[in-house]
């Protein structure tokens, strides 16, 4: 076992003389000083090896950003990471039952992303779908109901941890990649309607390897849709690695003639920076779509049944958590440039621990559905079938039923 | 793997022969039917034509070929209707025009895009008119934004037109055979019947509607005659309809396309052309969810669905009036016996109580469709009817399906239920 497990980290060995990009998550630099109105923009610069692309320029290295927006970058970071070890802790004392998968070491992609669109943009992902369903306009007490299957929960406690939807967040999903063409499909109504806006439909590393991801490439590109592909390349897909799934891991460039970018998903404001670029690209220069892969990393196993650490060292793990963290990058600019004391960044990682502790609470004493609910949502109010059949003998659902214990 | 694959999608190019090779044949069974006719007439006993005594469709009692006959359709309401005026002045007023199935599917979609801003068809070669010609002229009508060809994208079209849907427009995709469908499987079953419950009622897809042509067409073999609808059967939250006429096709597209749950509209393929009715031309729908009762009887109940609705009406003739060939397998005690021939027309949900209280009264019941018969459709109706209808039944439900193997090239017709095999189950079932 041993020599095999050299045997794969010498395979994950960047070749020499490739180019790869850097994912440490404190290598941007500010010039001047930072201006003391905390609305007041000024610039910083991303390192050089923040981006690599392909068959296009990419973005300036010069980023405009406001004291303002990285506090507000940096709690909604904490909120994220807080609320994902809450859904971890309410799954591991069996509150949250069925499959639950957490973004933990990946807030960078979907904070940077929220920070990047308008709310009129639509956003639709995978399964790793807590954070945009609060970013999209949810709330994290309606996230957490929806993981315990409560009535508070955003899809009324029926969907579970793969399916919370806002407006404009077309939701997670279950199938490793079926979402993507469904966001092809929402970027073509965008487009039919005149709409000024761009769909960014995520996956995975490992859904990449999906047939429907590459017919969804061809008809964005042959319709010129303002559609932008995210990967979020974690580097594994469930257990297996990239490279071992993979035959081309550059994830942007398997686009064929669609122009993709690679980016330090671990640094947030180059993946601020990455998304401002592609918005722009999809709807102020109505290029078409664009292929962003985000560089990641995920601490937690694939799902909560999965240890995560069978198929990488528990050295890895930690590397990159004490070296490449997104949070303690963003902390450490925060610092550096004289935004805000370590005291005033600790007042918001408590508070954004308490807003998580009461969401716990407000979840927990919520309901579950009413029995009647199963029956409700499965067609159209009016146009059920006369009856349903439920999970036990005998028991089967009359649409009298469901419109009389409903209410209606 | 490789070479099946390959052999579909260089079917799929080449359209224009199935097409031709579709009215070839209802020319060869036009001929067999005048030569049956001839038979029929004569006492001497000859061999049956090679390819069995298949009767033409265009001679069937069943298809509505006058005016008053298509505006007496049961159930149709005109979508303009107003609602004070009374049904006989506004029957008066109404035309109909002679169309077969092909054109009343073009017709229903051309009135979908012209009263819908956000409709939009799509597929693979609709722009060009589609290969049964259901599209055509609808891209020059309505432009190429709305009506437009896609890659050969199963589940990409799935997806794709999920995702419209997702955003409030109507969104009528075609996939060219339902023998295709199932690379969309996944979309249709785990997105669009399930995304209004999953997301708590938030979201759905009903503006989602999925043309496919179906069933046999003499010829068609492994990829091209399959009947896939029981598939379907488990997917709550999807509709499953299957038309049996022009007026039918038109009536119900057009519901299914206003249907505010996703539906997948199957077309019997063979009877594109071949099923001719004088069509109203107004905006009209048929109700989803209601079986049809065809031809009233109170012995036995038919129950079908498609195509094999012509062969179960021939079935019919030839149990009350048997050809000499024929007479001697008949007991002249079931010759007169009234069956009542039922078309289920929707298959999910399906009609539970006209097929029950059909049953009820007549006490016996086959079943006819072309796909296979293990978990059919039949097995879902056979089981229920048997339980609603346990003490009523004189005889056990008979299932008339196509063999549990693949469509073969060979045998096709051998395959699929013909009038001589419904026969043959009426009278067992009638004996019992």
């Amino acid at each position: 076992m041993a020599s095999l497990a050299r045997l794969r980290l010498s395979r994950t060995l960047p070749l020499r003389g490739v180019r790869t990009i850097q994912t440490s998550a404190d290598t941007t630099q500010l010039h001047t000083t930072a201006p003391t109105d905390p609305a007041e923009p000024f610039t910083v610069k991303l390192d050089a090896e923040s981006f690599r692309s392909y068959k296009c320029d990419g973005p300036e290295l010069e980023v405009e950003v406001t004291k303002n927006q990285l506090l507000t970058m940096y709690r909604q970071m904490q909120l994220m990471r807080r609320m994902e070890m809450a859904a971890d802790a309410l799954y591991k004392a069996k509150l949250i039952r069925g499959f639950c998968h957490l973004a933990i070491g990946q807030e960078a992609v979907s904070v940077g992303l929220e920070h990047g669109i308008v709310p009129n943009d639509r956003v639709i992902t995978a399964y790793r779908c807590h954070p945009f369903a609060v970013l999209r306009g949810g709330t994290v007490a309606g996230v957490l109901g929806e993981l315990l299957g409560r009535k508070s929960g955003m899809s009324n406690g029926k969907g579970g941890s793969m399916h919370i939807f806002t407006p404009s967040f077309f939701g997670g999903n279950g199938i490793v990649g079926a979402q993507v063409p469904v966001g092809a499909g929402v970027a073509f109504a965008q487009k039919y309607m005149g709409e000024q806006n761009a769909t960014f439909a995520l996956y995975g590393d490992g859904a990449s390897n999906q047939g429907q991801v590459f017919e969804a490439y061809n008809m964005a590109k042959l319709w010129n849709l303002p559609t932008i592909f995210v990967c979020e390349n974690n580097k594994y897909g469930m257990g297996t690695s990239a490279e071992r799934s993979s035959a081309n891991t550059e994830y942007f460039k398997r686009g064929d003639t669609i122009p993709g970018l690679q980016v330090n998903g671990m640094d947030i404001i180059a993946s601020l920076q990455a998304v401002r670029y592609a918005r722009n690209w999809a709807v102020n220069e109505q290029k078409g779509p664009l292929l962003l892969e985000f560089v990641t990393y995920r601490y937690g196993g694939h799902s909560m049944s999965d240890p995560g650490t069978t198929y990488r060292t528990r050295e890895e793990v930690q590397r990159m958590r004490s070296t490449q963290d997104p949070i303690r990058g963003l902390q450490r600019y925060i610092e550096e440039w004289g935004l805000a004391t370590e005291q005033e960044l600790k007042q918001l990682d408590k508070d954004a621990k308490a807003e998580v502790d009461a969401a716990v609470a407000e979840a927990k004493a919520s309901p579950e559905p009413d029995v009647a609910d199963l029956w409700t949502d499965i067609y159209f109010k009016g146009t059920e079938p006369p009856s349903m059949r439920g999970r036990e003998r005998e028991e089967v659902c009359f649409v009298s039923y469901i419109r009389g214990s409903s209410g209606n | 793997m490789h070479t099946t694959k390959l052999t579909a999608r260089a079917a799929k190019r080449l359209p224009s022969i199935i097409v031709r090779r579709v009215s070839f044949d209802e020319v060869a069974v036009a001929k067999a039917d005048r030569k049956w006719q001839r038979r029929w007439n004569s006492a001497v006993v000859e061999p049956p034509p090679a390819g069995g005594h298949l009767p033409s469709i265009a001679t069937s009692e069943i298809l509505r070929t006058t005016r008053d006959g298509a505006l007496r359709t049961p159930g149709l309401t005109f979508s303009d209707e107003d609602a004070s005026g009374s049904s006989s002045t506004i029957i008066g007023g109404r035309e109909t025009r002679k169309m077969n199935v092909y054109q009343a599917v073009r017709d229903a979609m051309s009135i979908a895009l012209s009263k819908d801003d956000s409709a939009v068809v799509f597929g693979e070669d609709v722009a060009f008119g589609g290969v049964f010609r259901c599209t055509m002229g609808l891209s020059e009508e309505f432009g190429r934004e709305r009506v437009f060809n896609t890659p050969l994208t199963e589940q990409g079209i799935a997806g794709f037109g999920i995702g419209m849907a997702l955003m409030g427009h109507t969104a009528i995709a075609e996939i060219q055979f339902a023998d295709y469908i199932y690379p969309a499987f996944d979309q249709l079953v785990n997105e669009a019947a399930k995304i209004r419950y999953r997301s708590g009622g938030q979201y759905n897809v009903g503006g989602l509607t999925i043309r496919t042509p179906t069933m046999s067409v003499g010829h068609g073999g492994l990829y091209h005659s399959q009947s896939p609808e029981g598939f379907f059967m488990g997917a709550s939250g999807l509709k499953l309809v299957i038309p049996r006429s022009p007026i039918q096709a038109k009536g119900l597209l057009l519901r299914s396309i206003r249907d505010p749950n996703p539906v997948i509209f199957m077309e019997p393929k063979i009877l594109y052309r071949s099923a001719v009715e004088q069509v109203p031309v107004d905006d009209y729908e048929l109700p989803l969810g209601k079986a049809e009762v065809l031809v009233p009887g109170s012995d036995l109940t038919v129950l079908t669905w498609g195509t094999p609705v012509y062969h179960c009406e021939t079935a019919l003739h030839m149990l009350n009036s048997p050809s000499p060939a024929l007479e001697g397998v008949i007991p002249k005690s079931l010759r007169s016996a009234k069956v009542e021939l039922i078309d289920l027309r929707s298959i999910l949900p399906w009609d539970v109580e006209t097929i029950t209280e059909s049953v009820k009264r007549t006490g016996r019941l086959v079943i006819v469709h072309e796909a296979g018969m293990t978990a059919g459709v039949g097995a879902e109706i056979a089981a229920e009817v048997q339980k609603r209808c346990f003490l009523k039944l004189n005889a056990p439900v008979k299932r008339v399906t196509g063999w549990d193997t693949p469509v073969a090239l060979q045998y096709e017709k051998f395959h699929i239920p013909d009038a001589i095999r419904v026969l043959d189950a009426m009278v067992e079932t009638l004996q019992y």
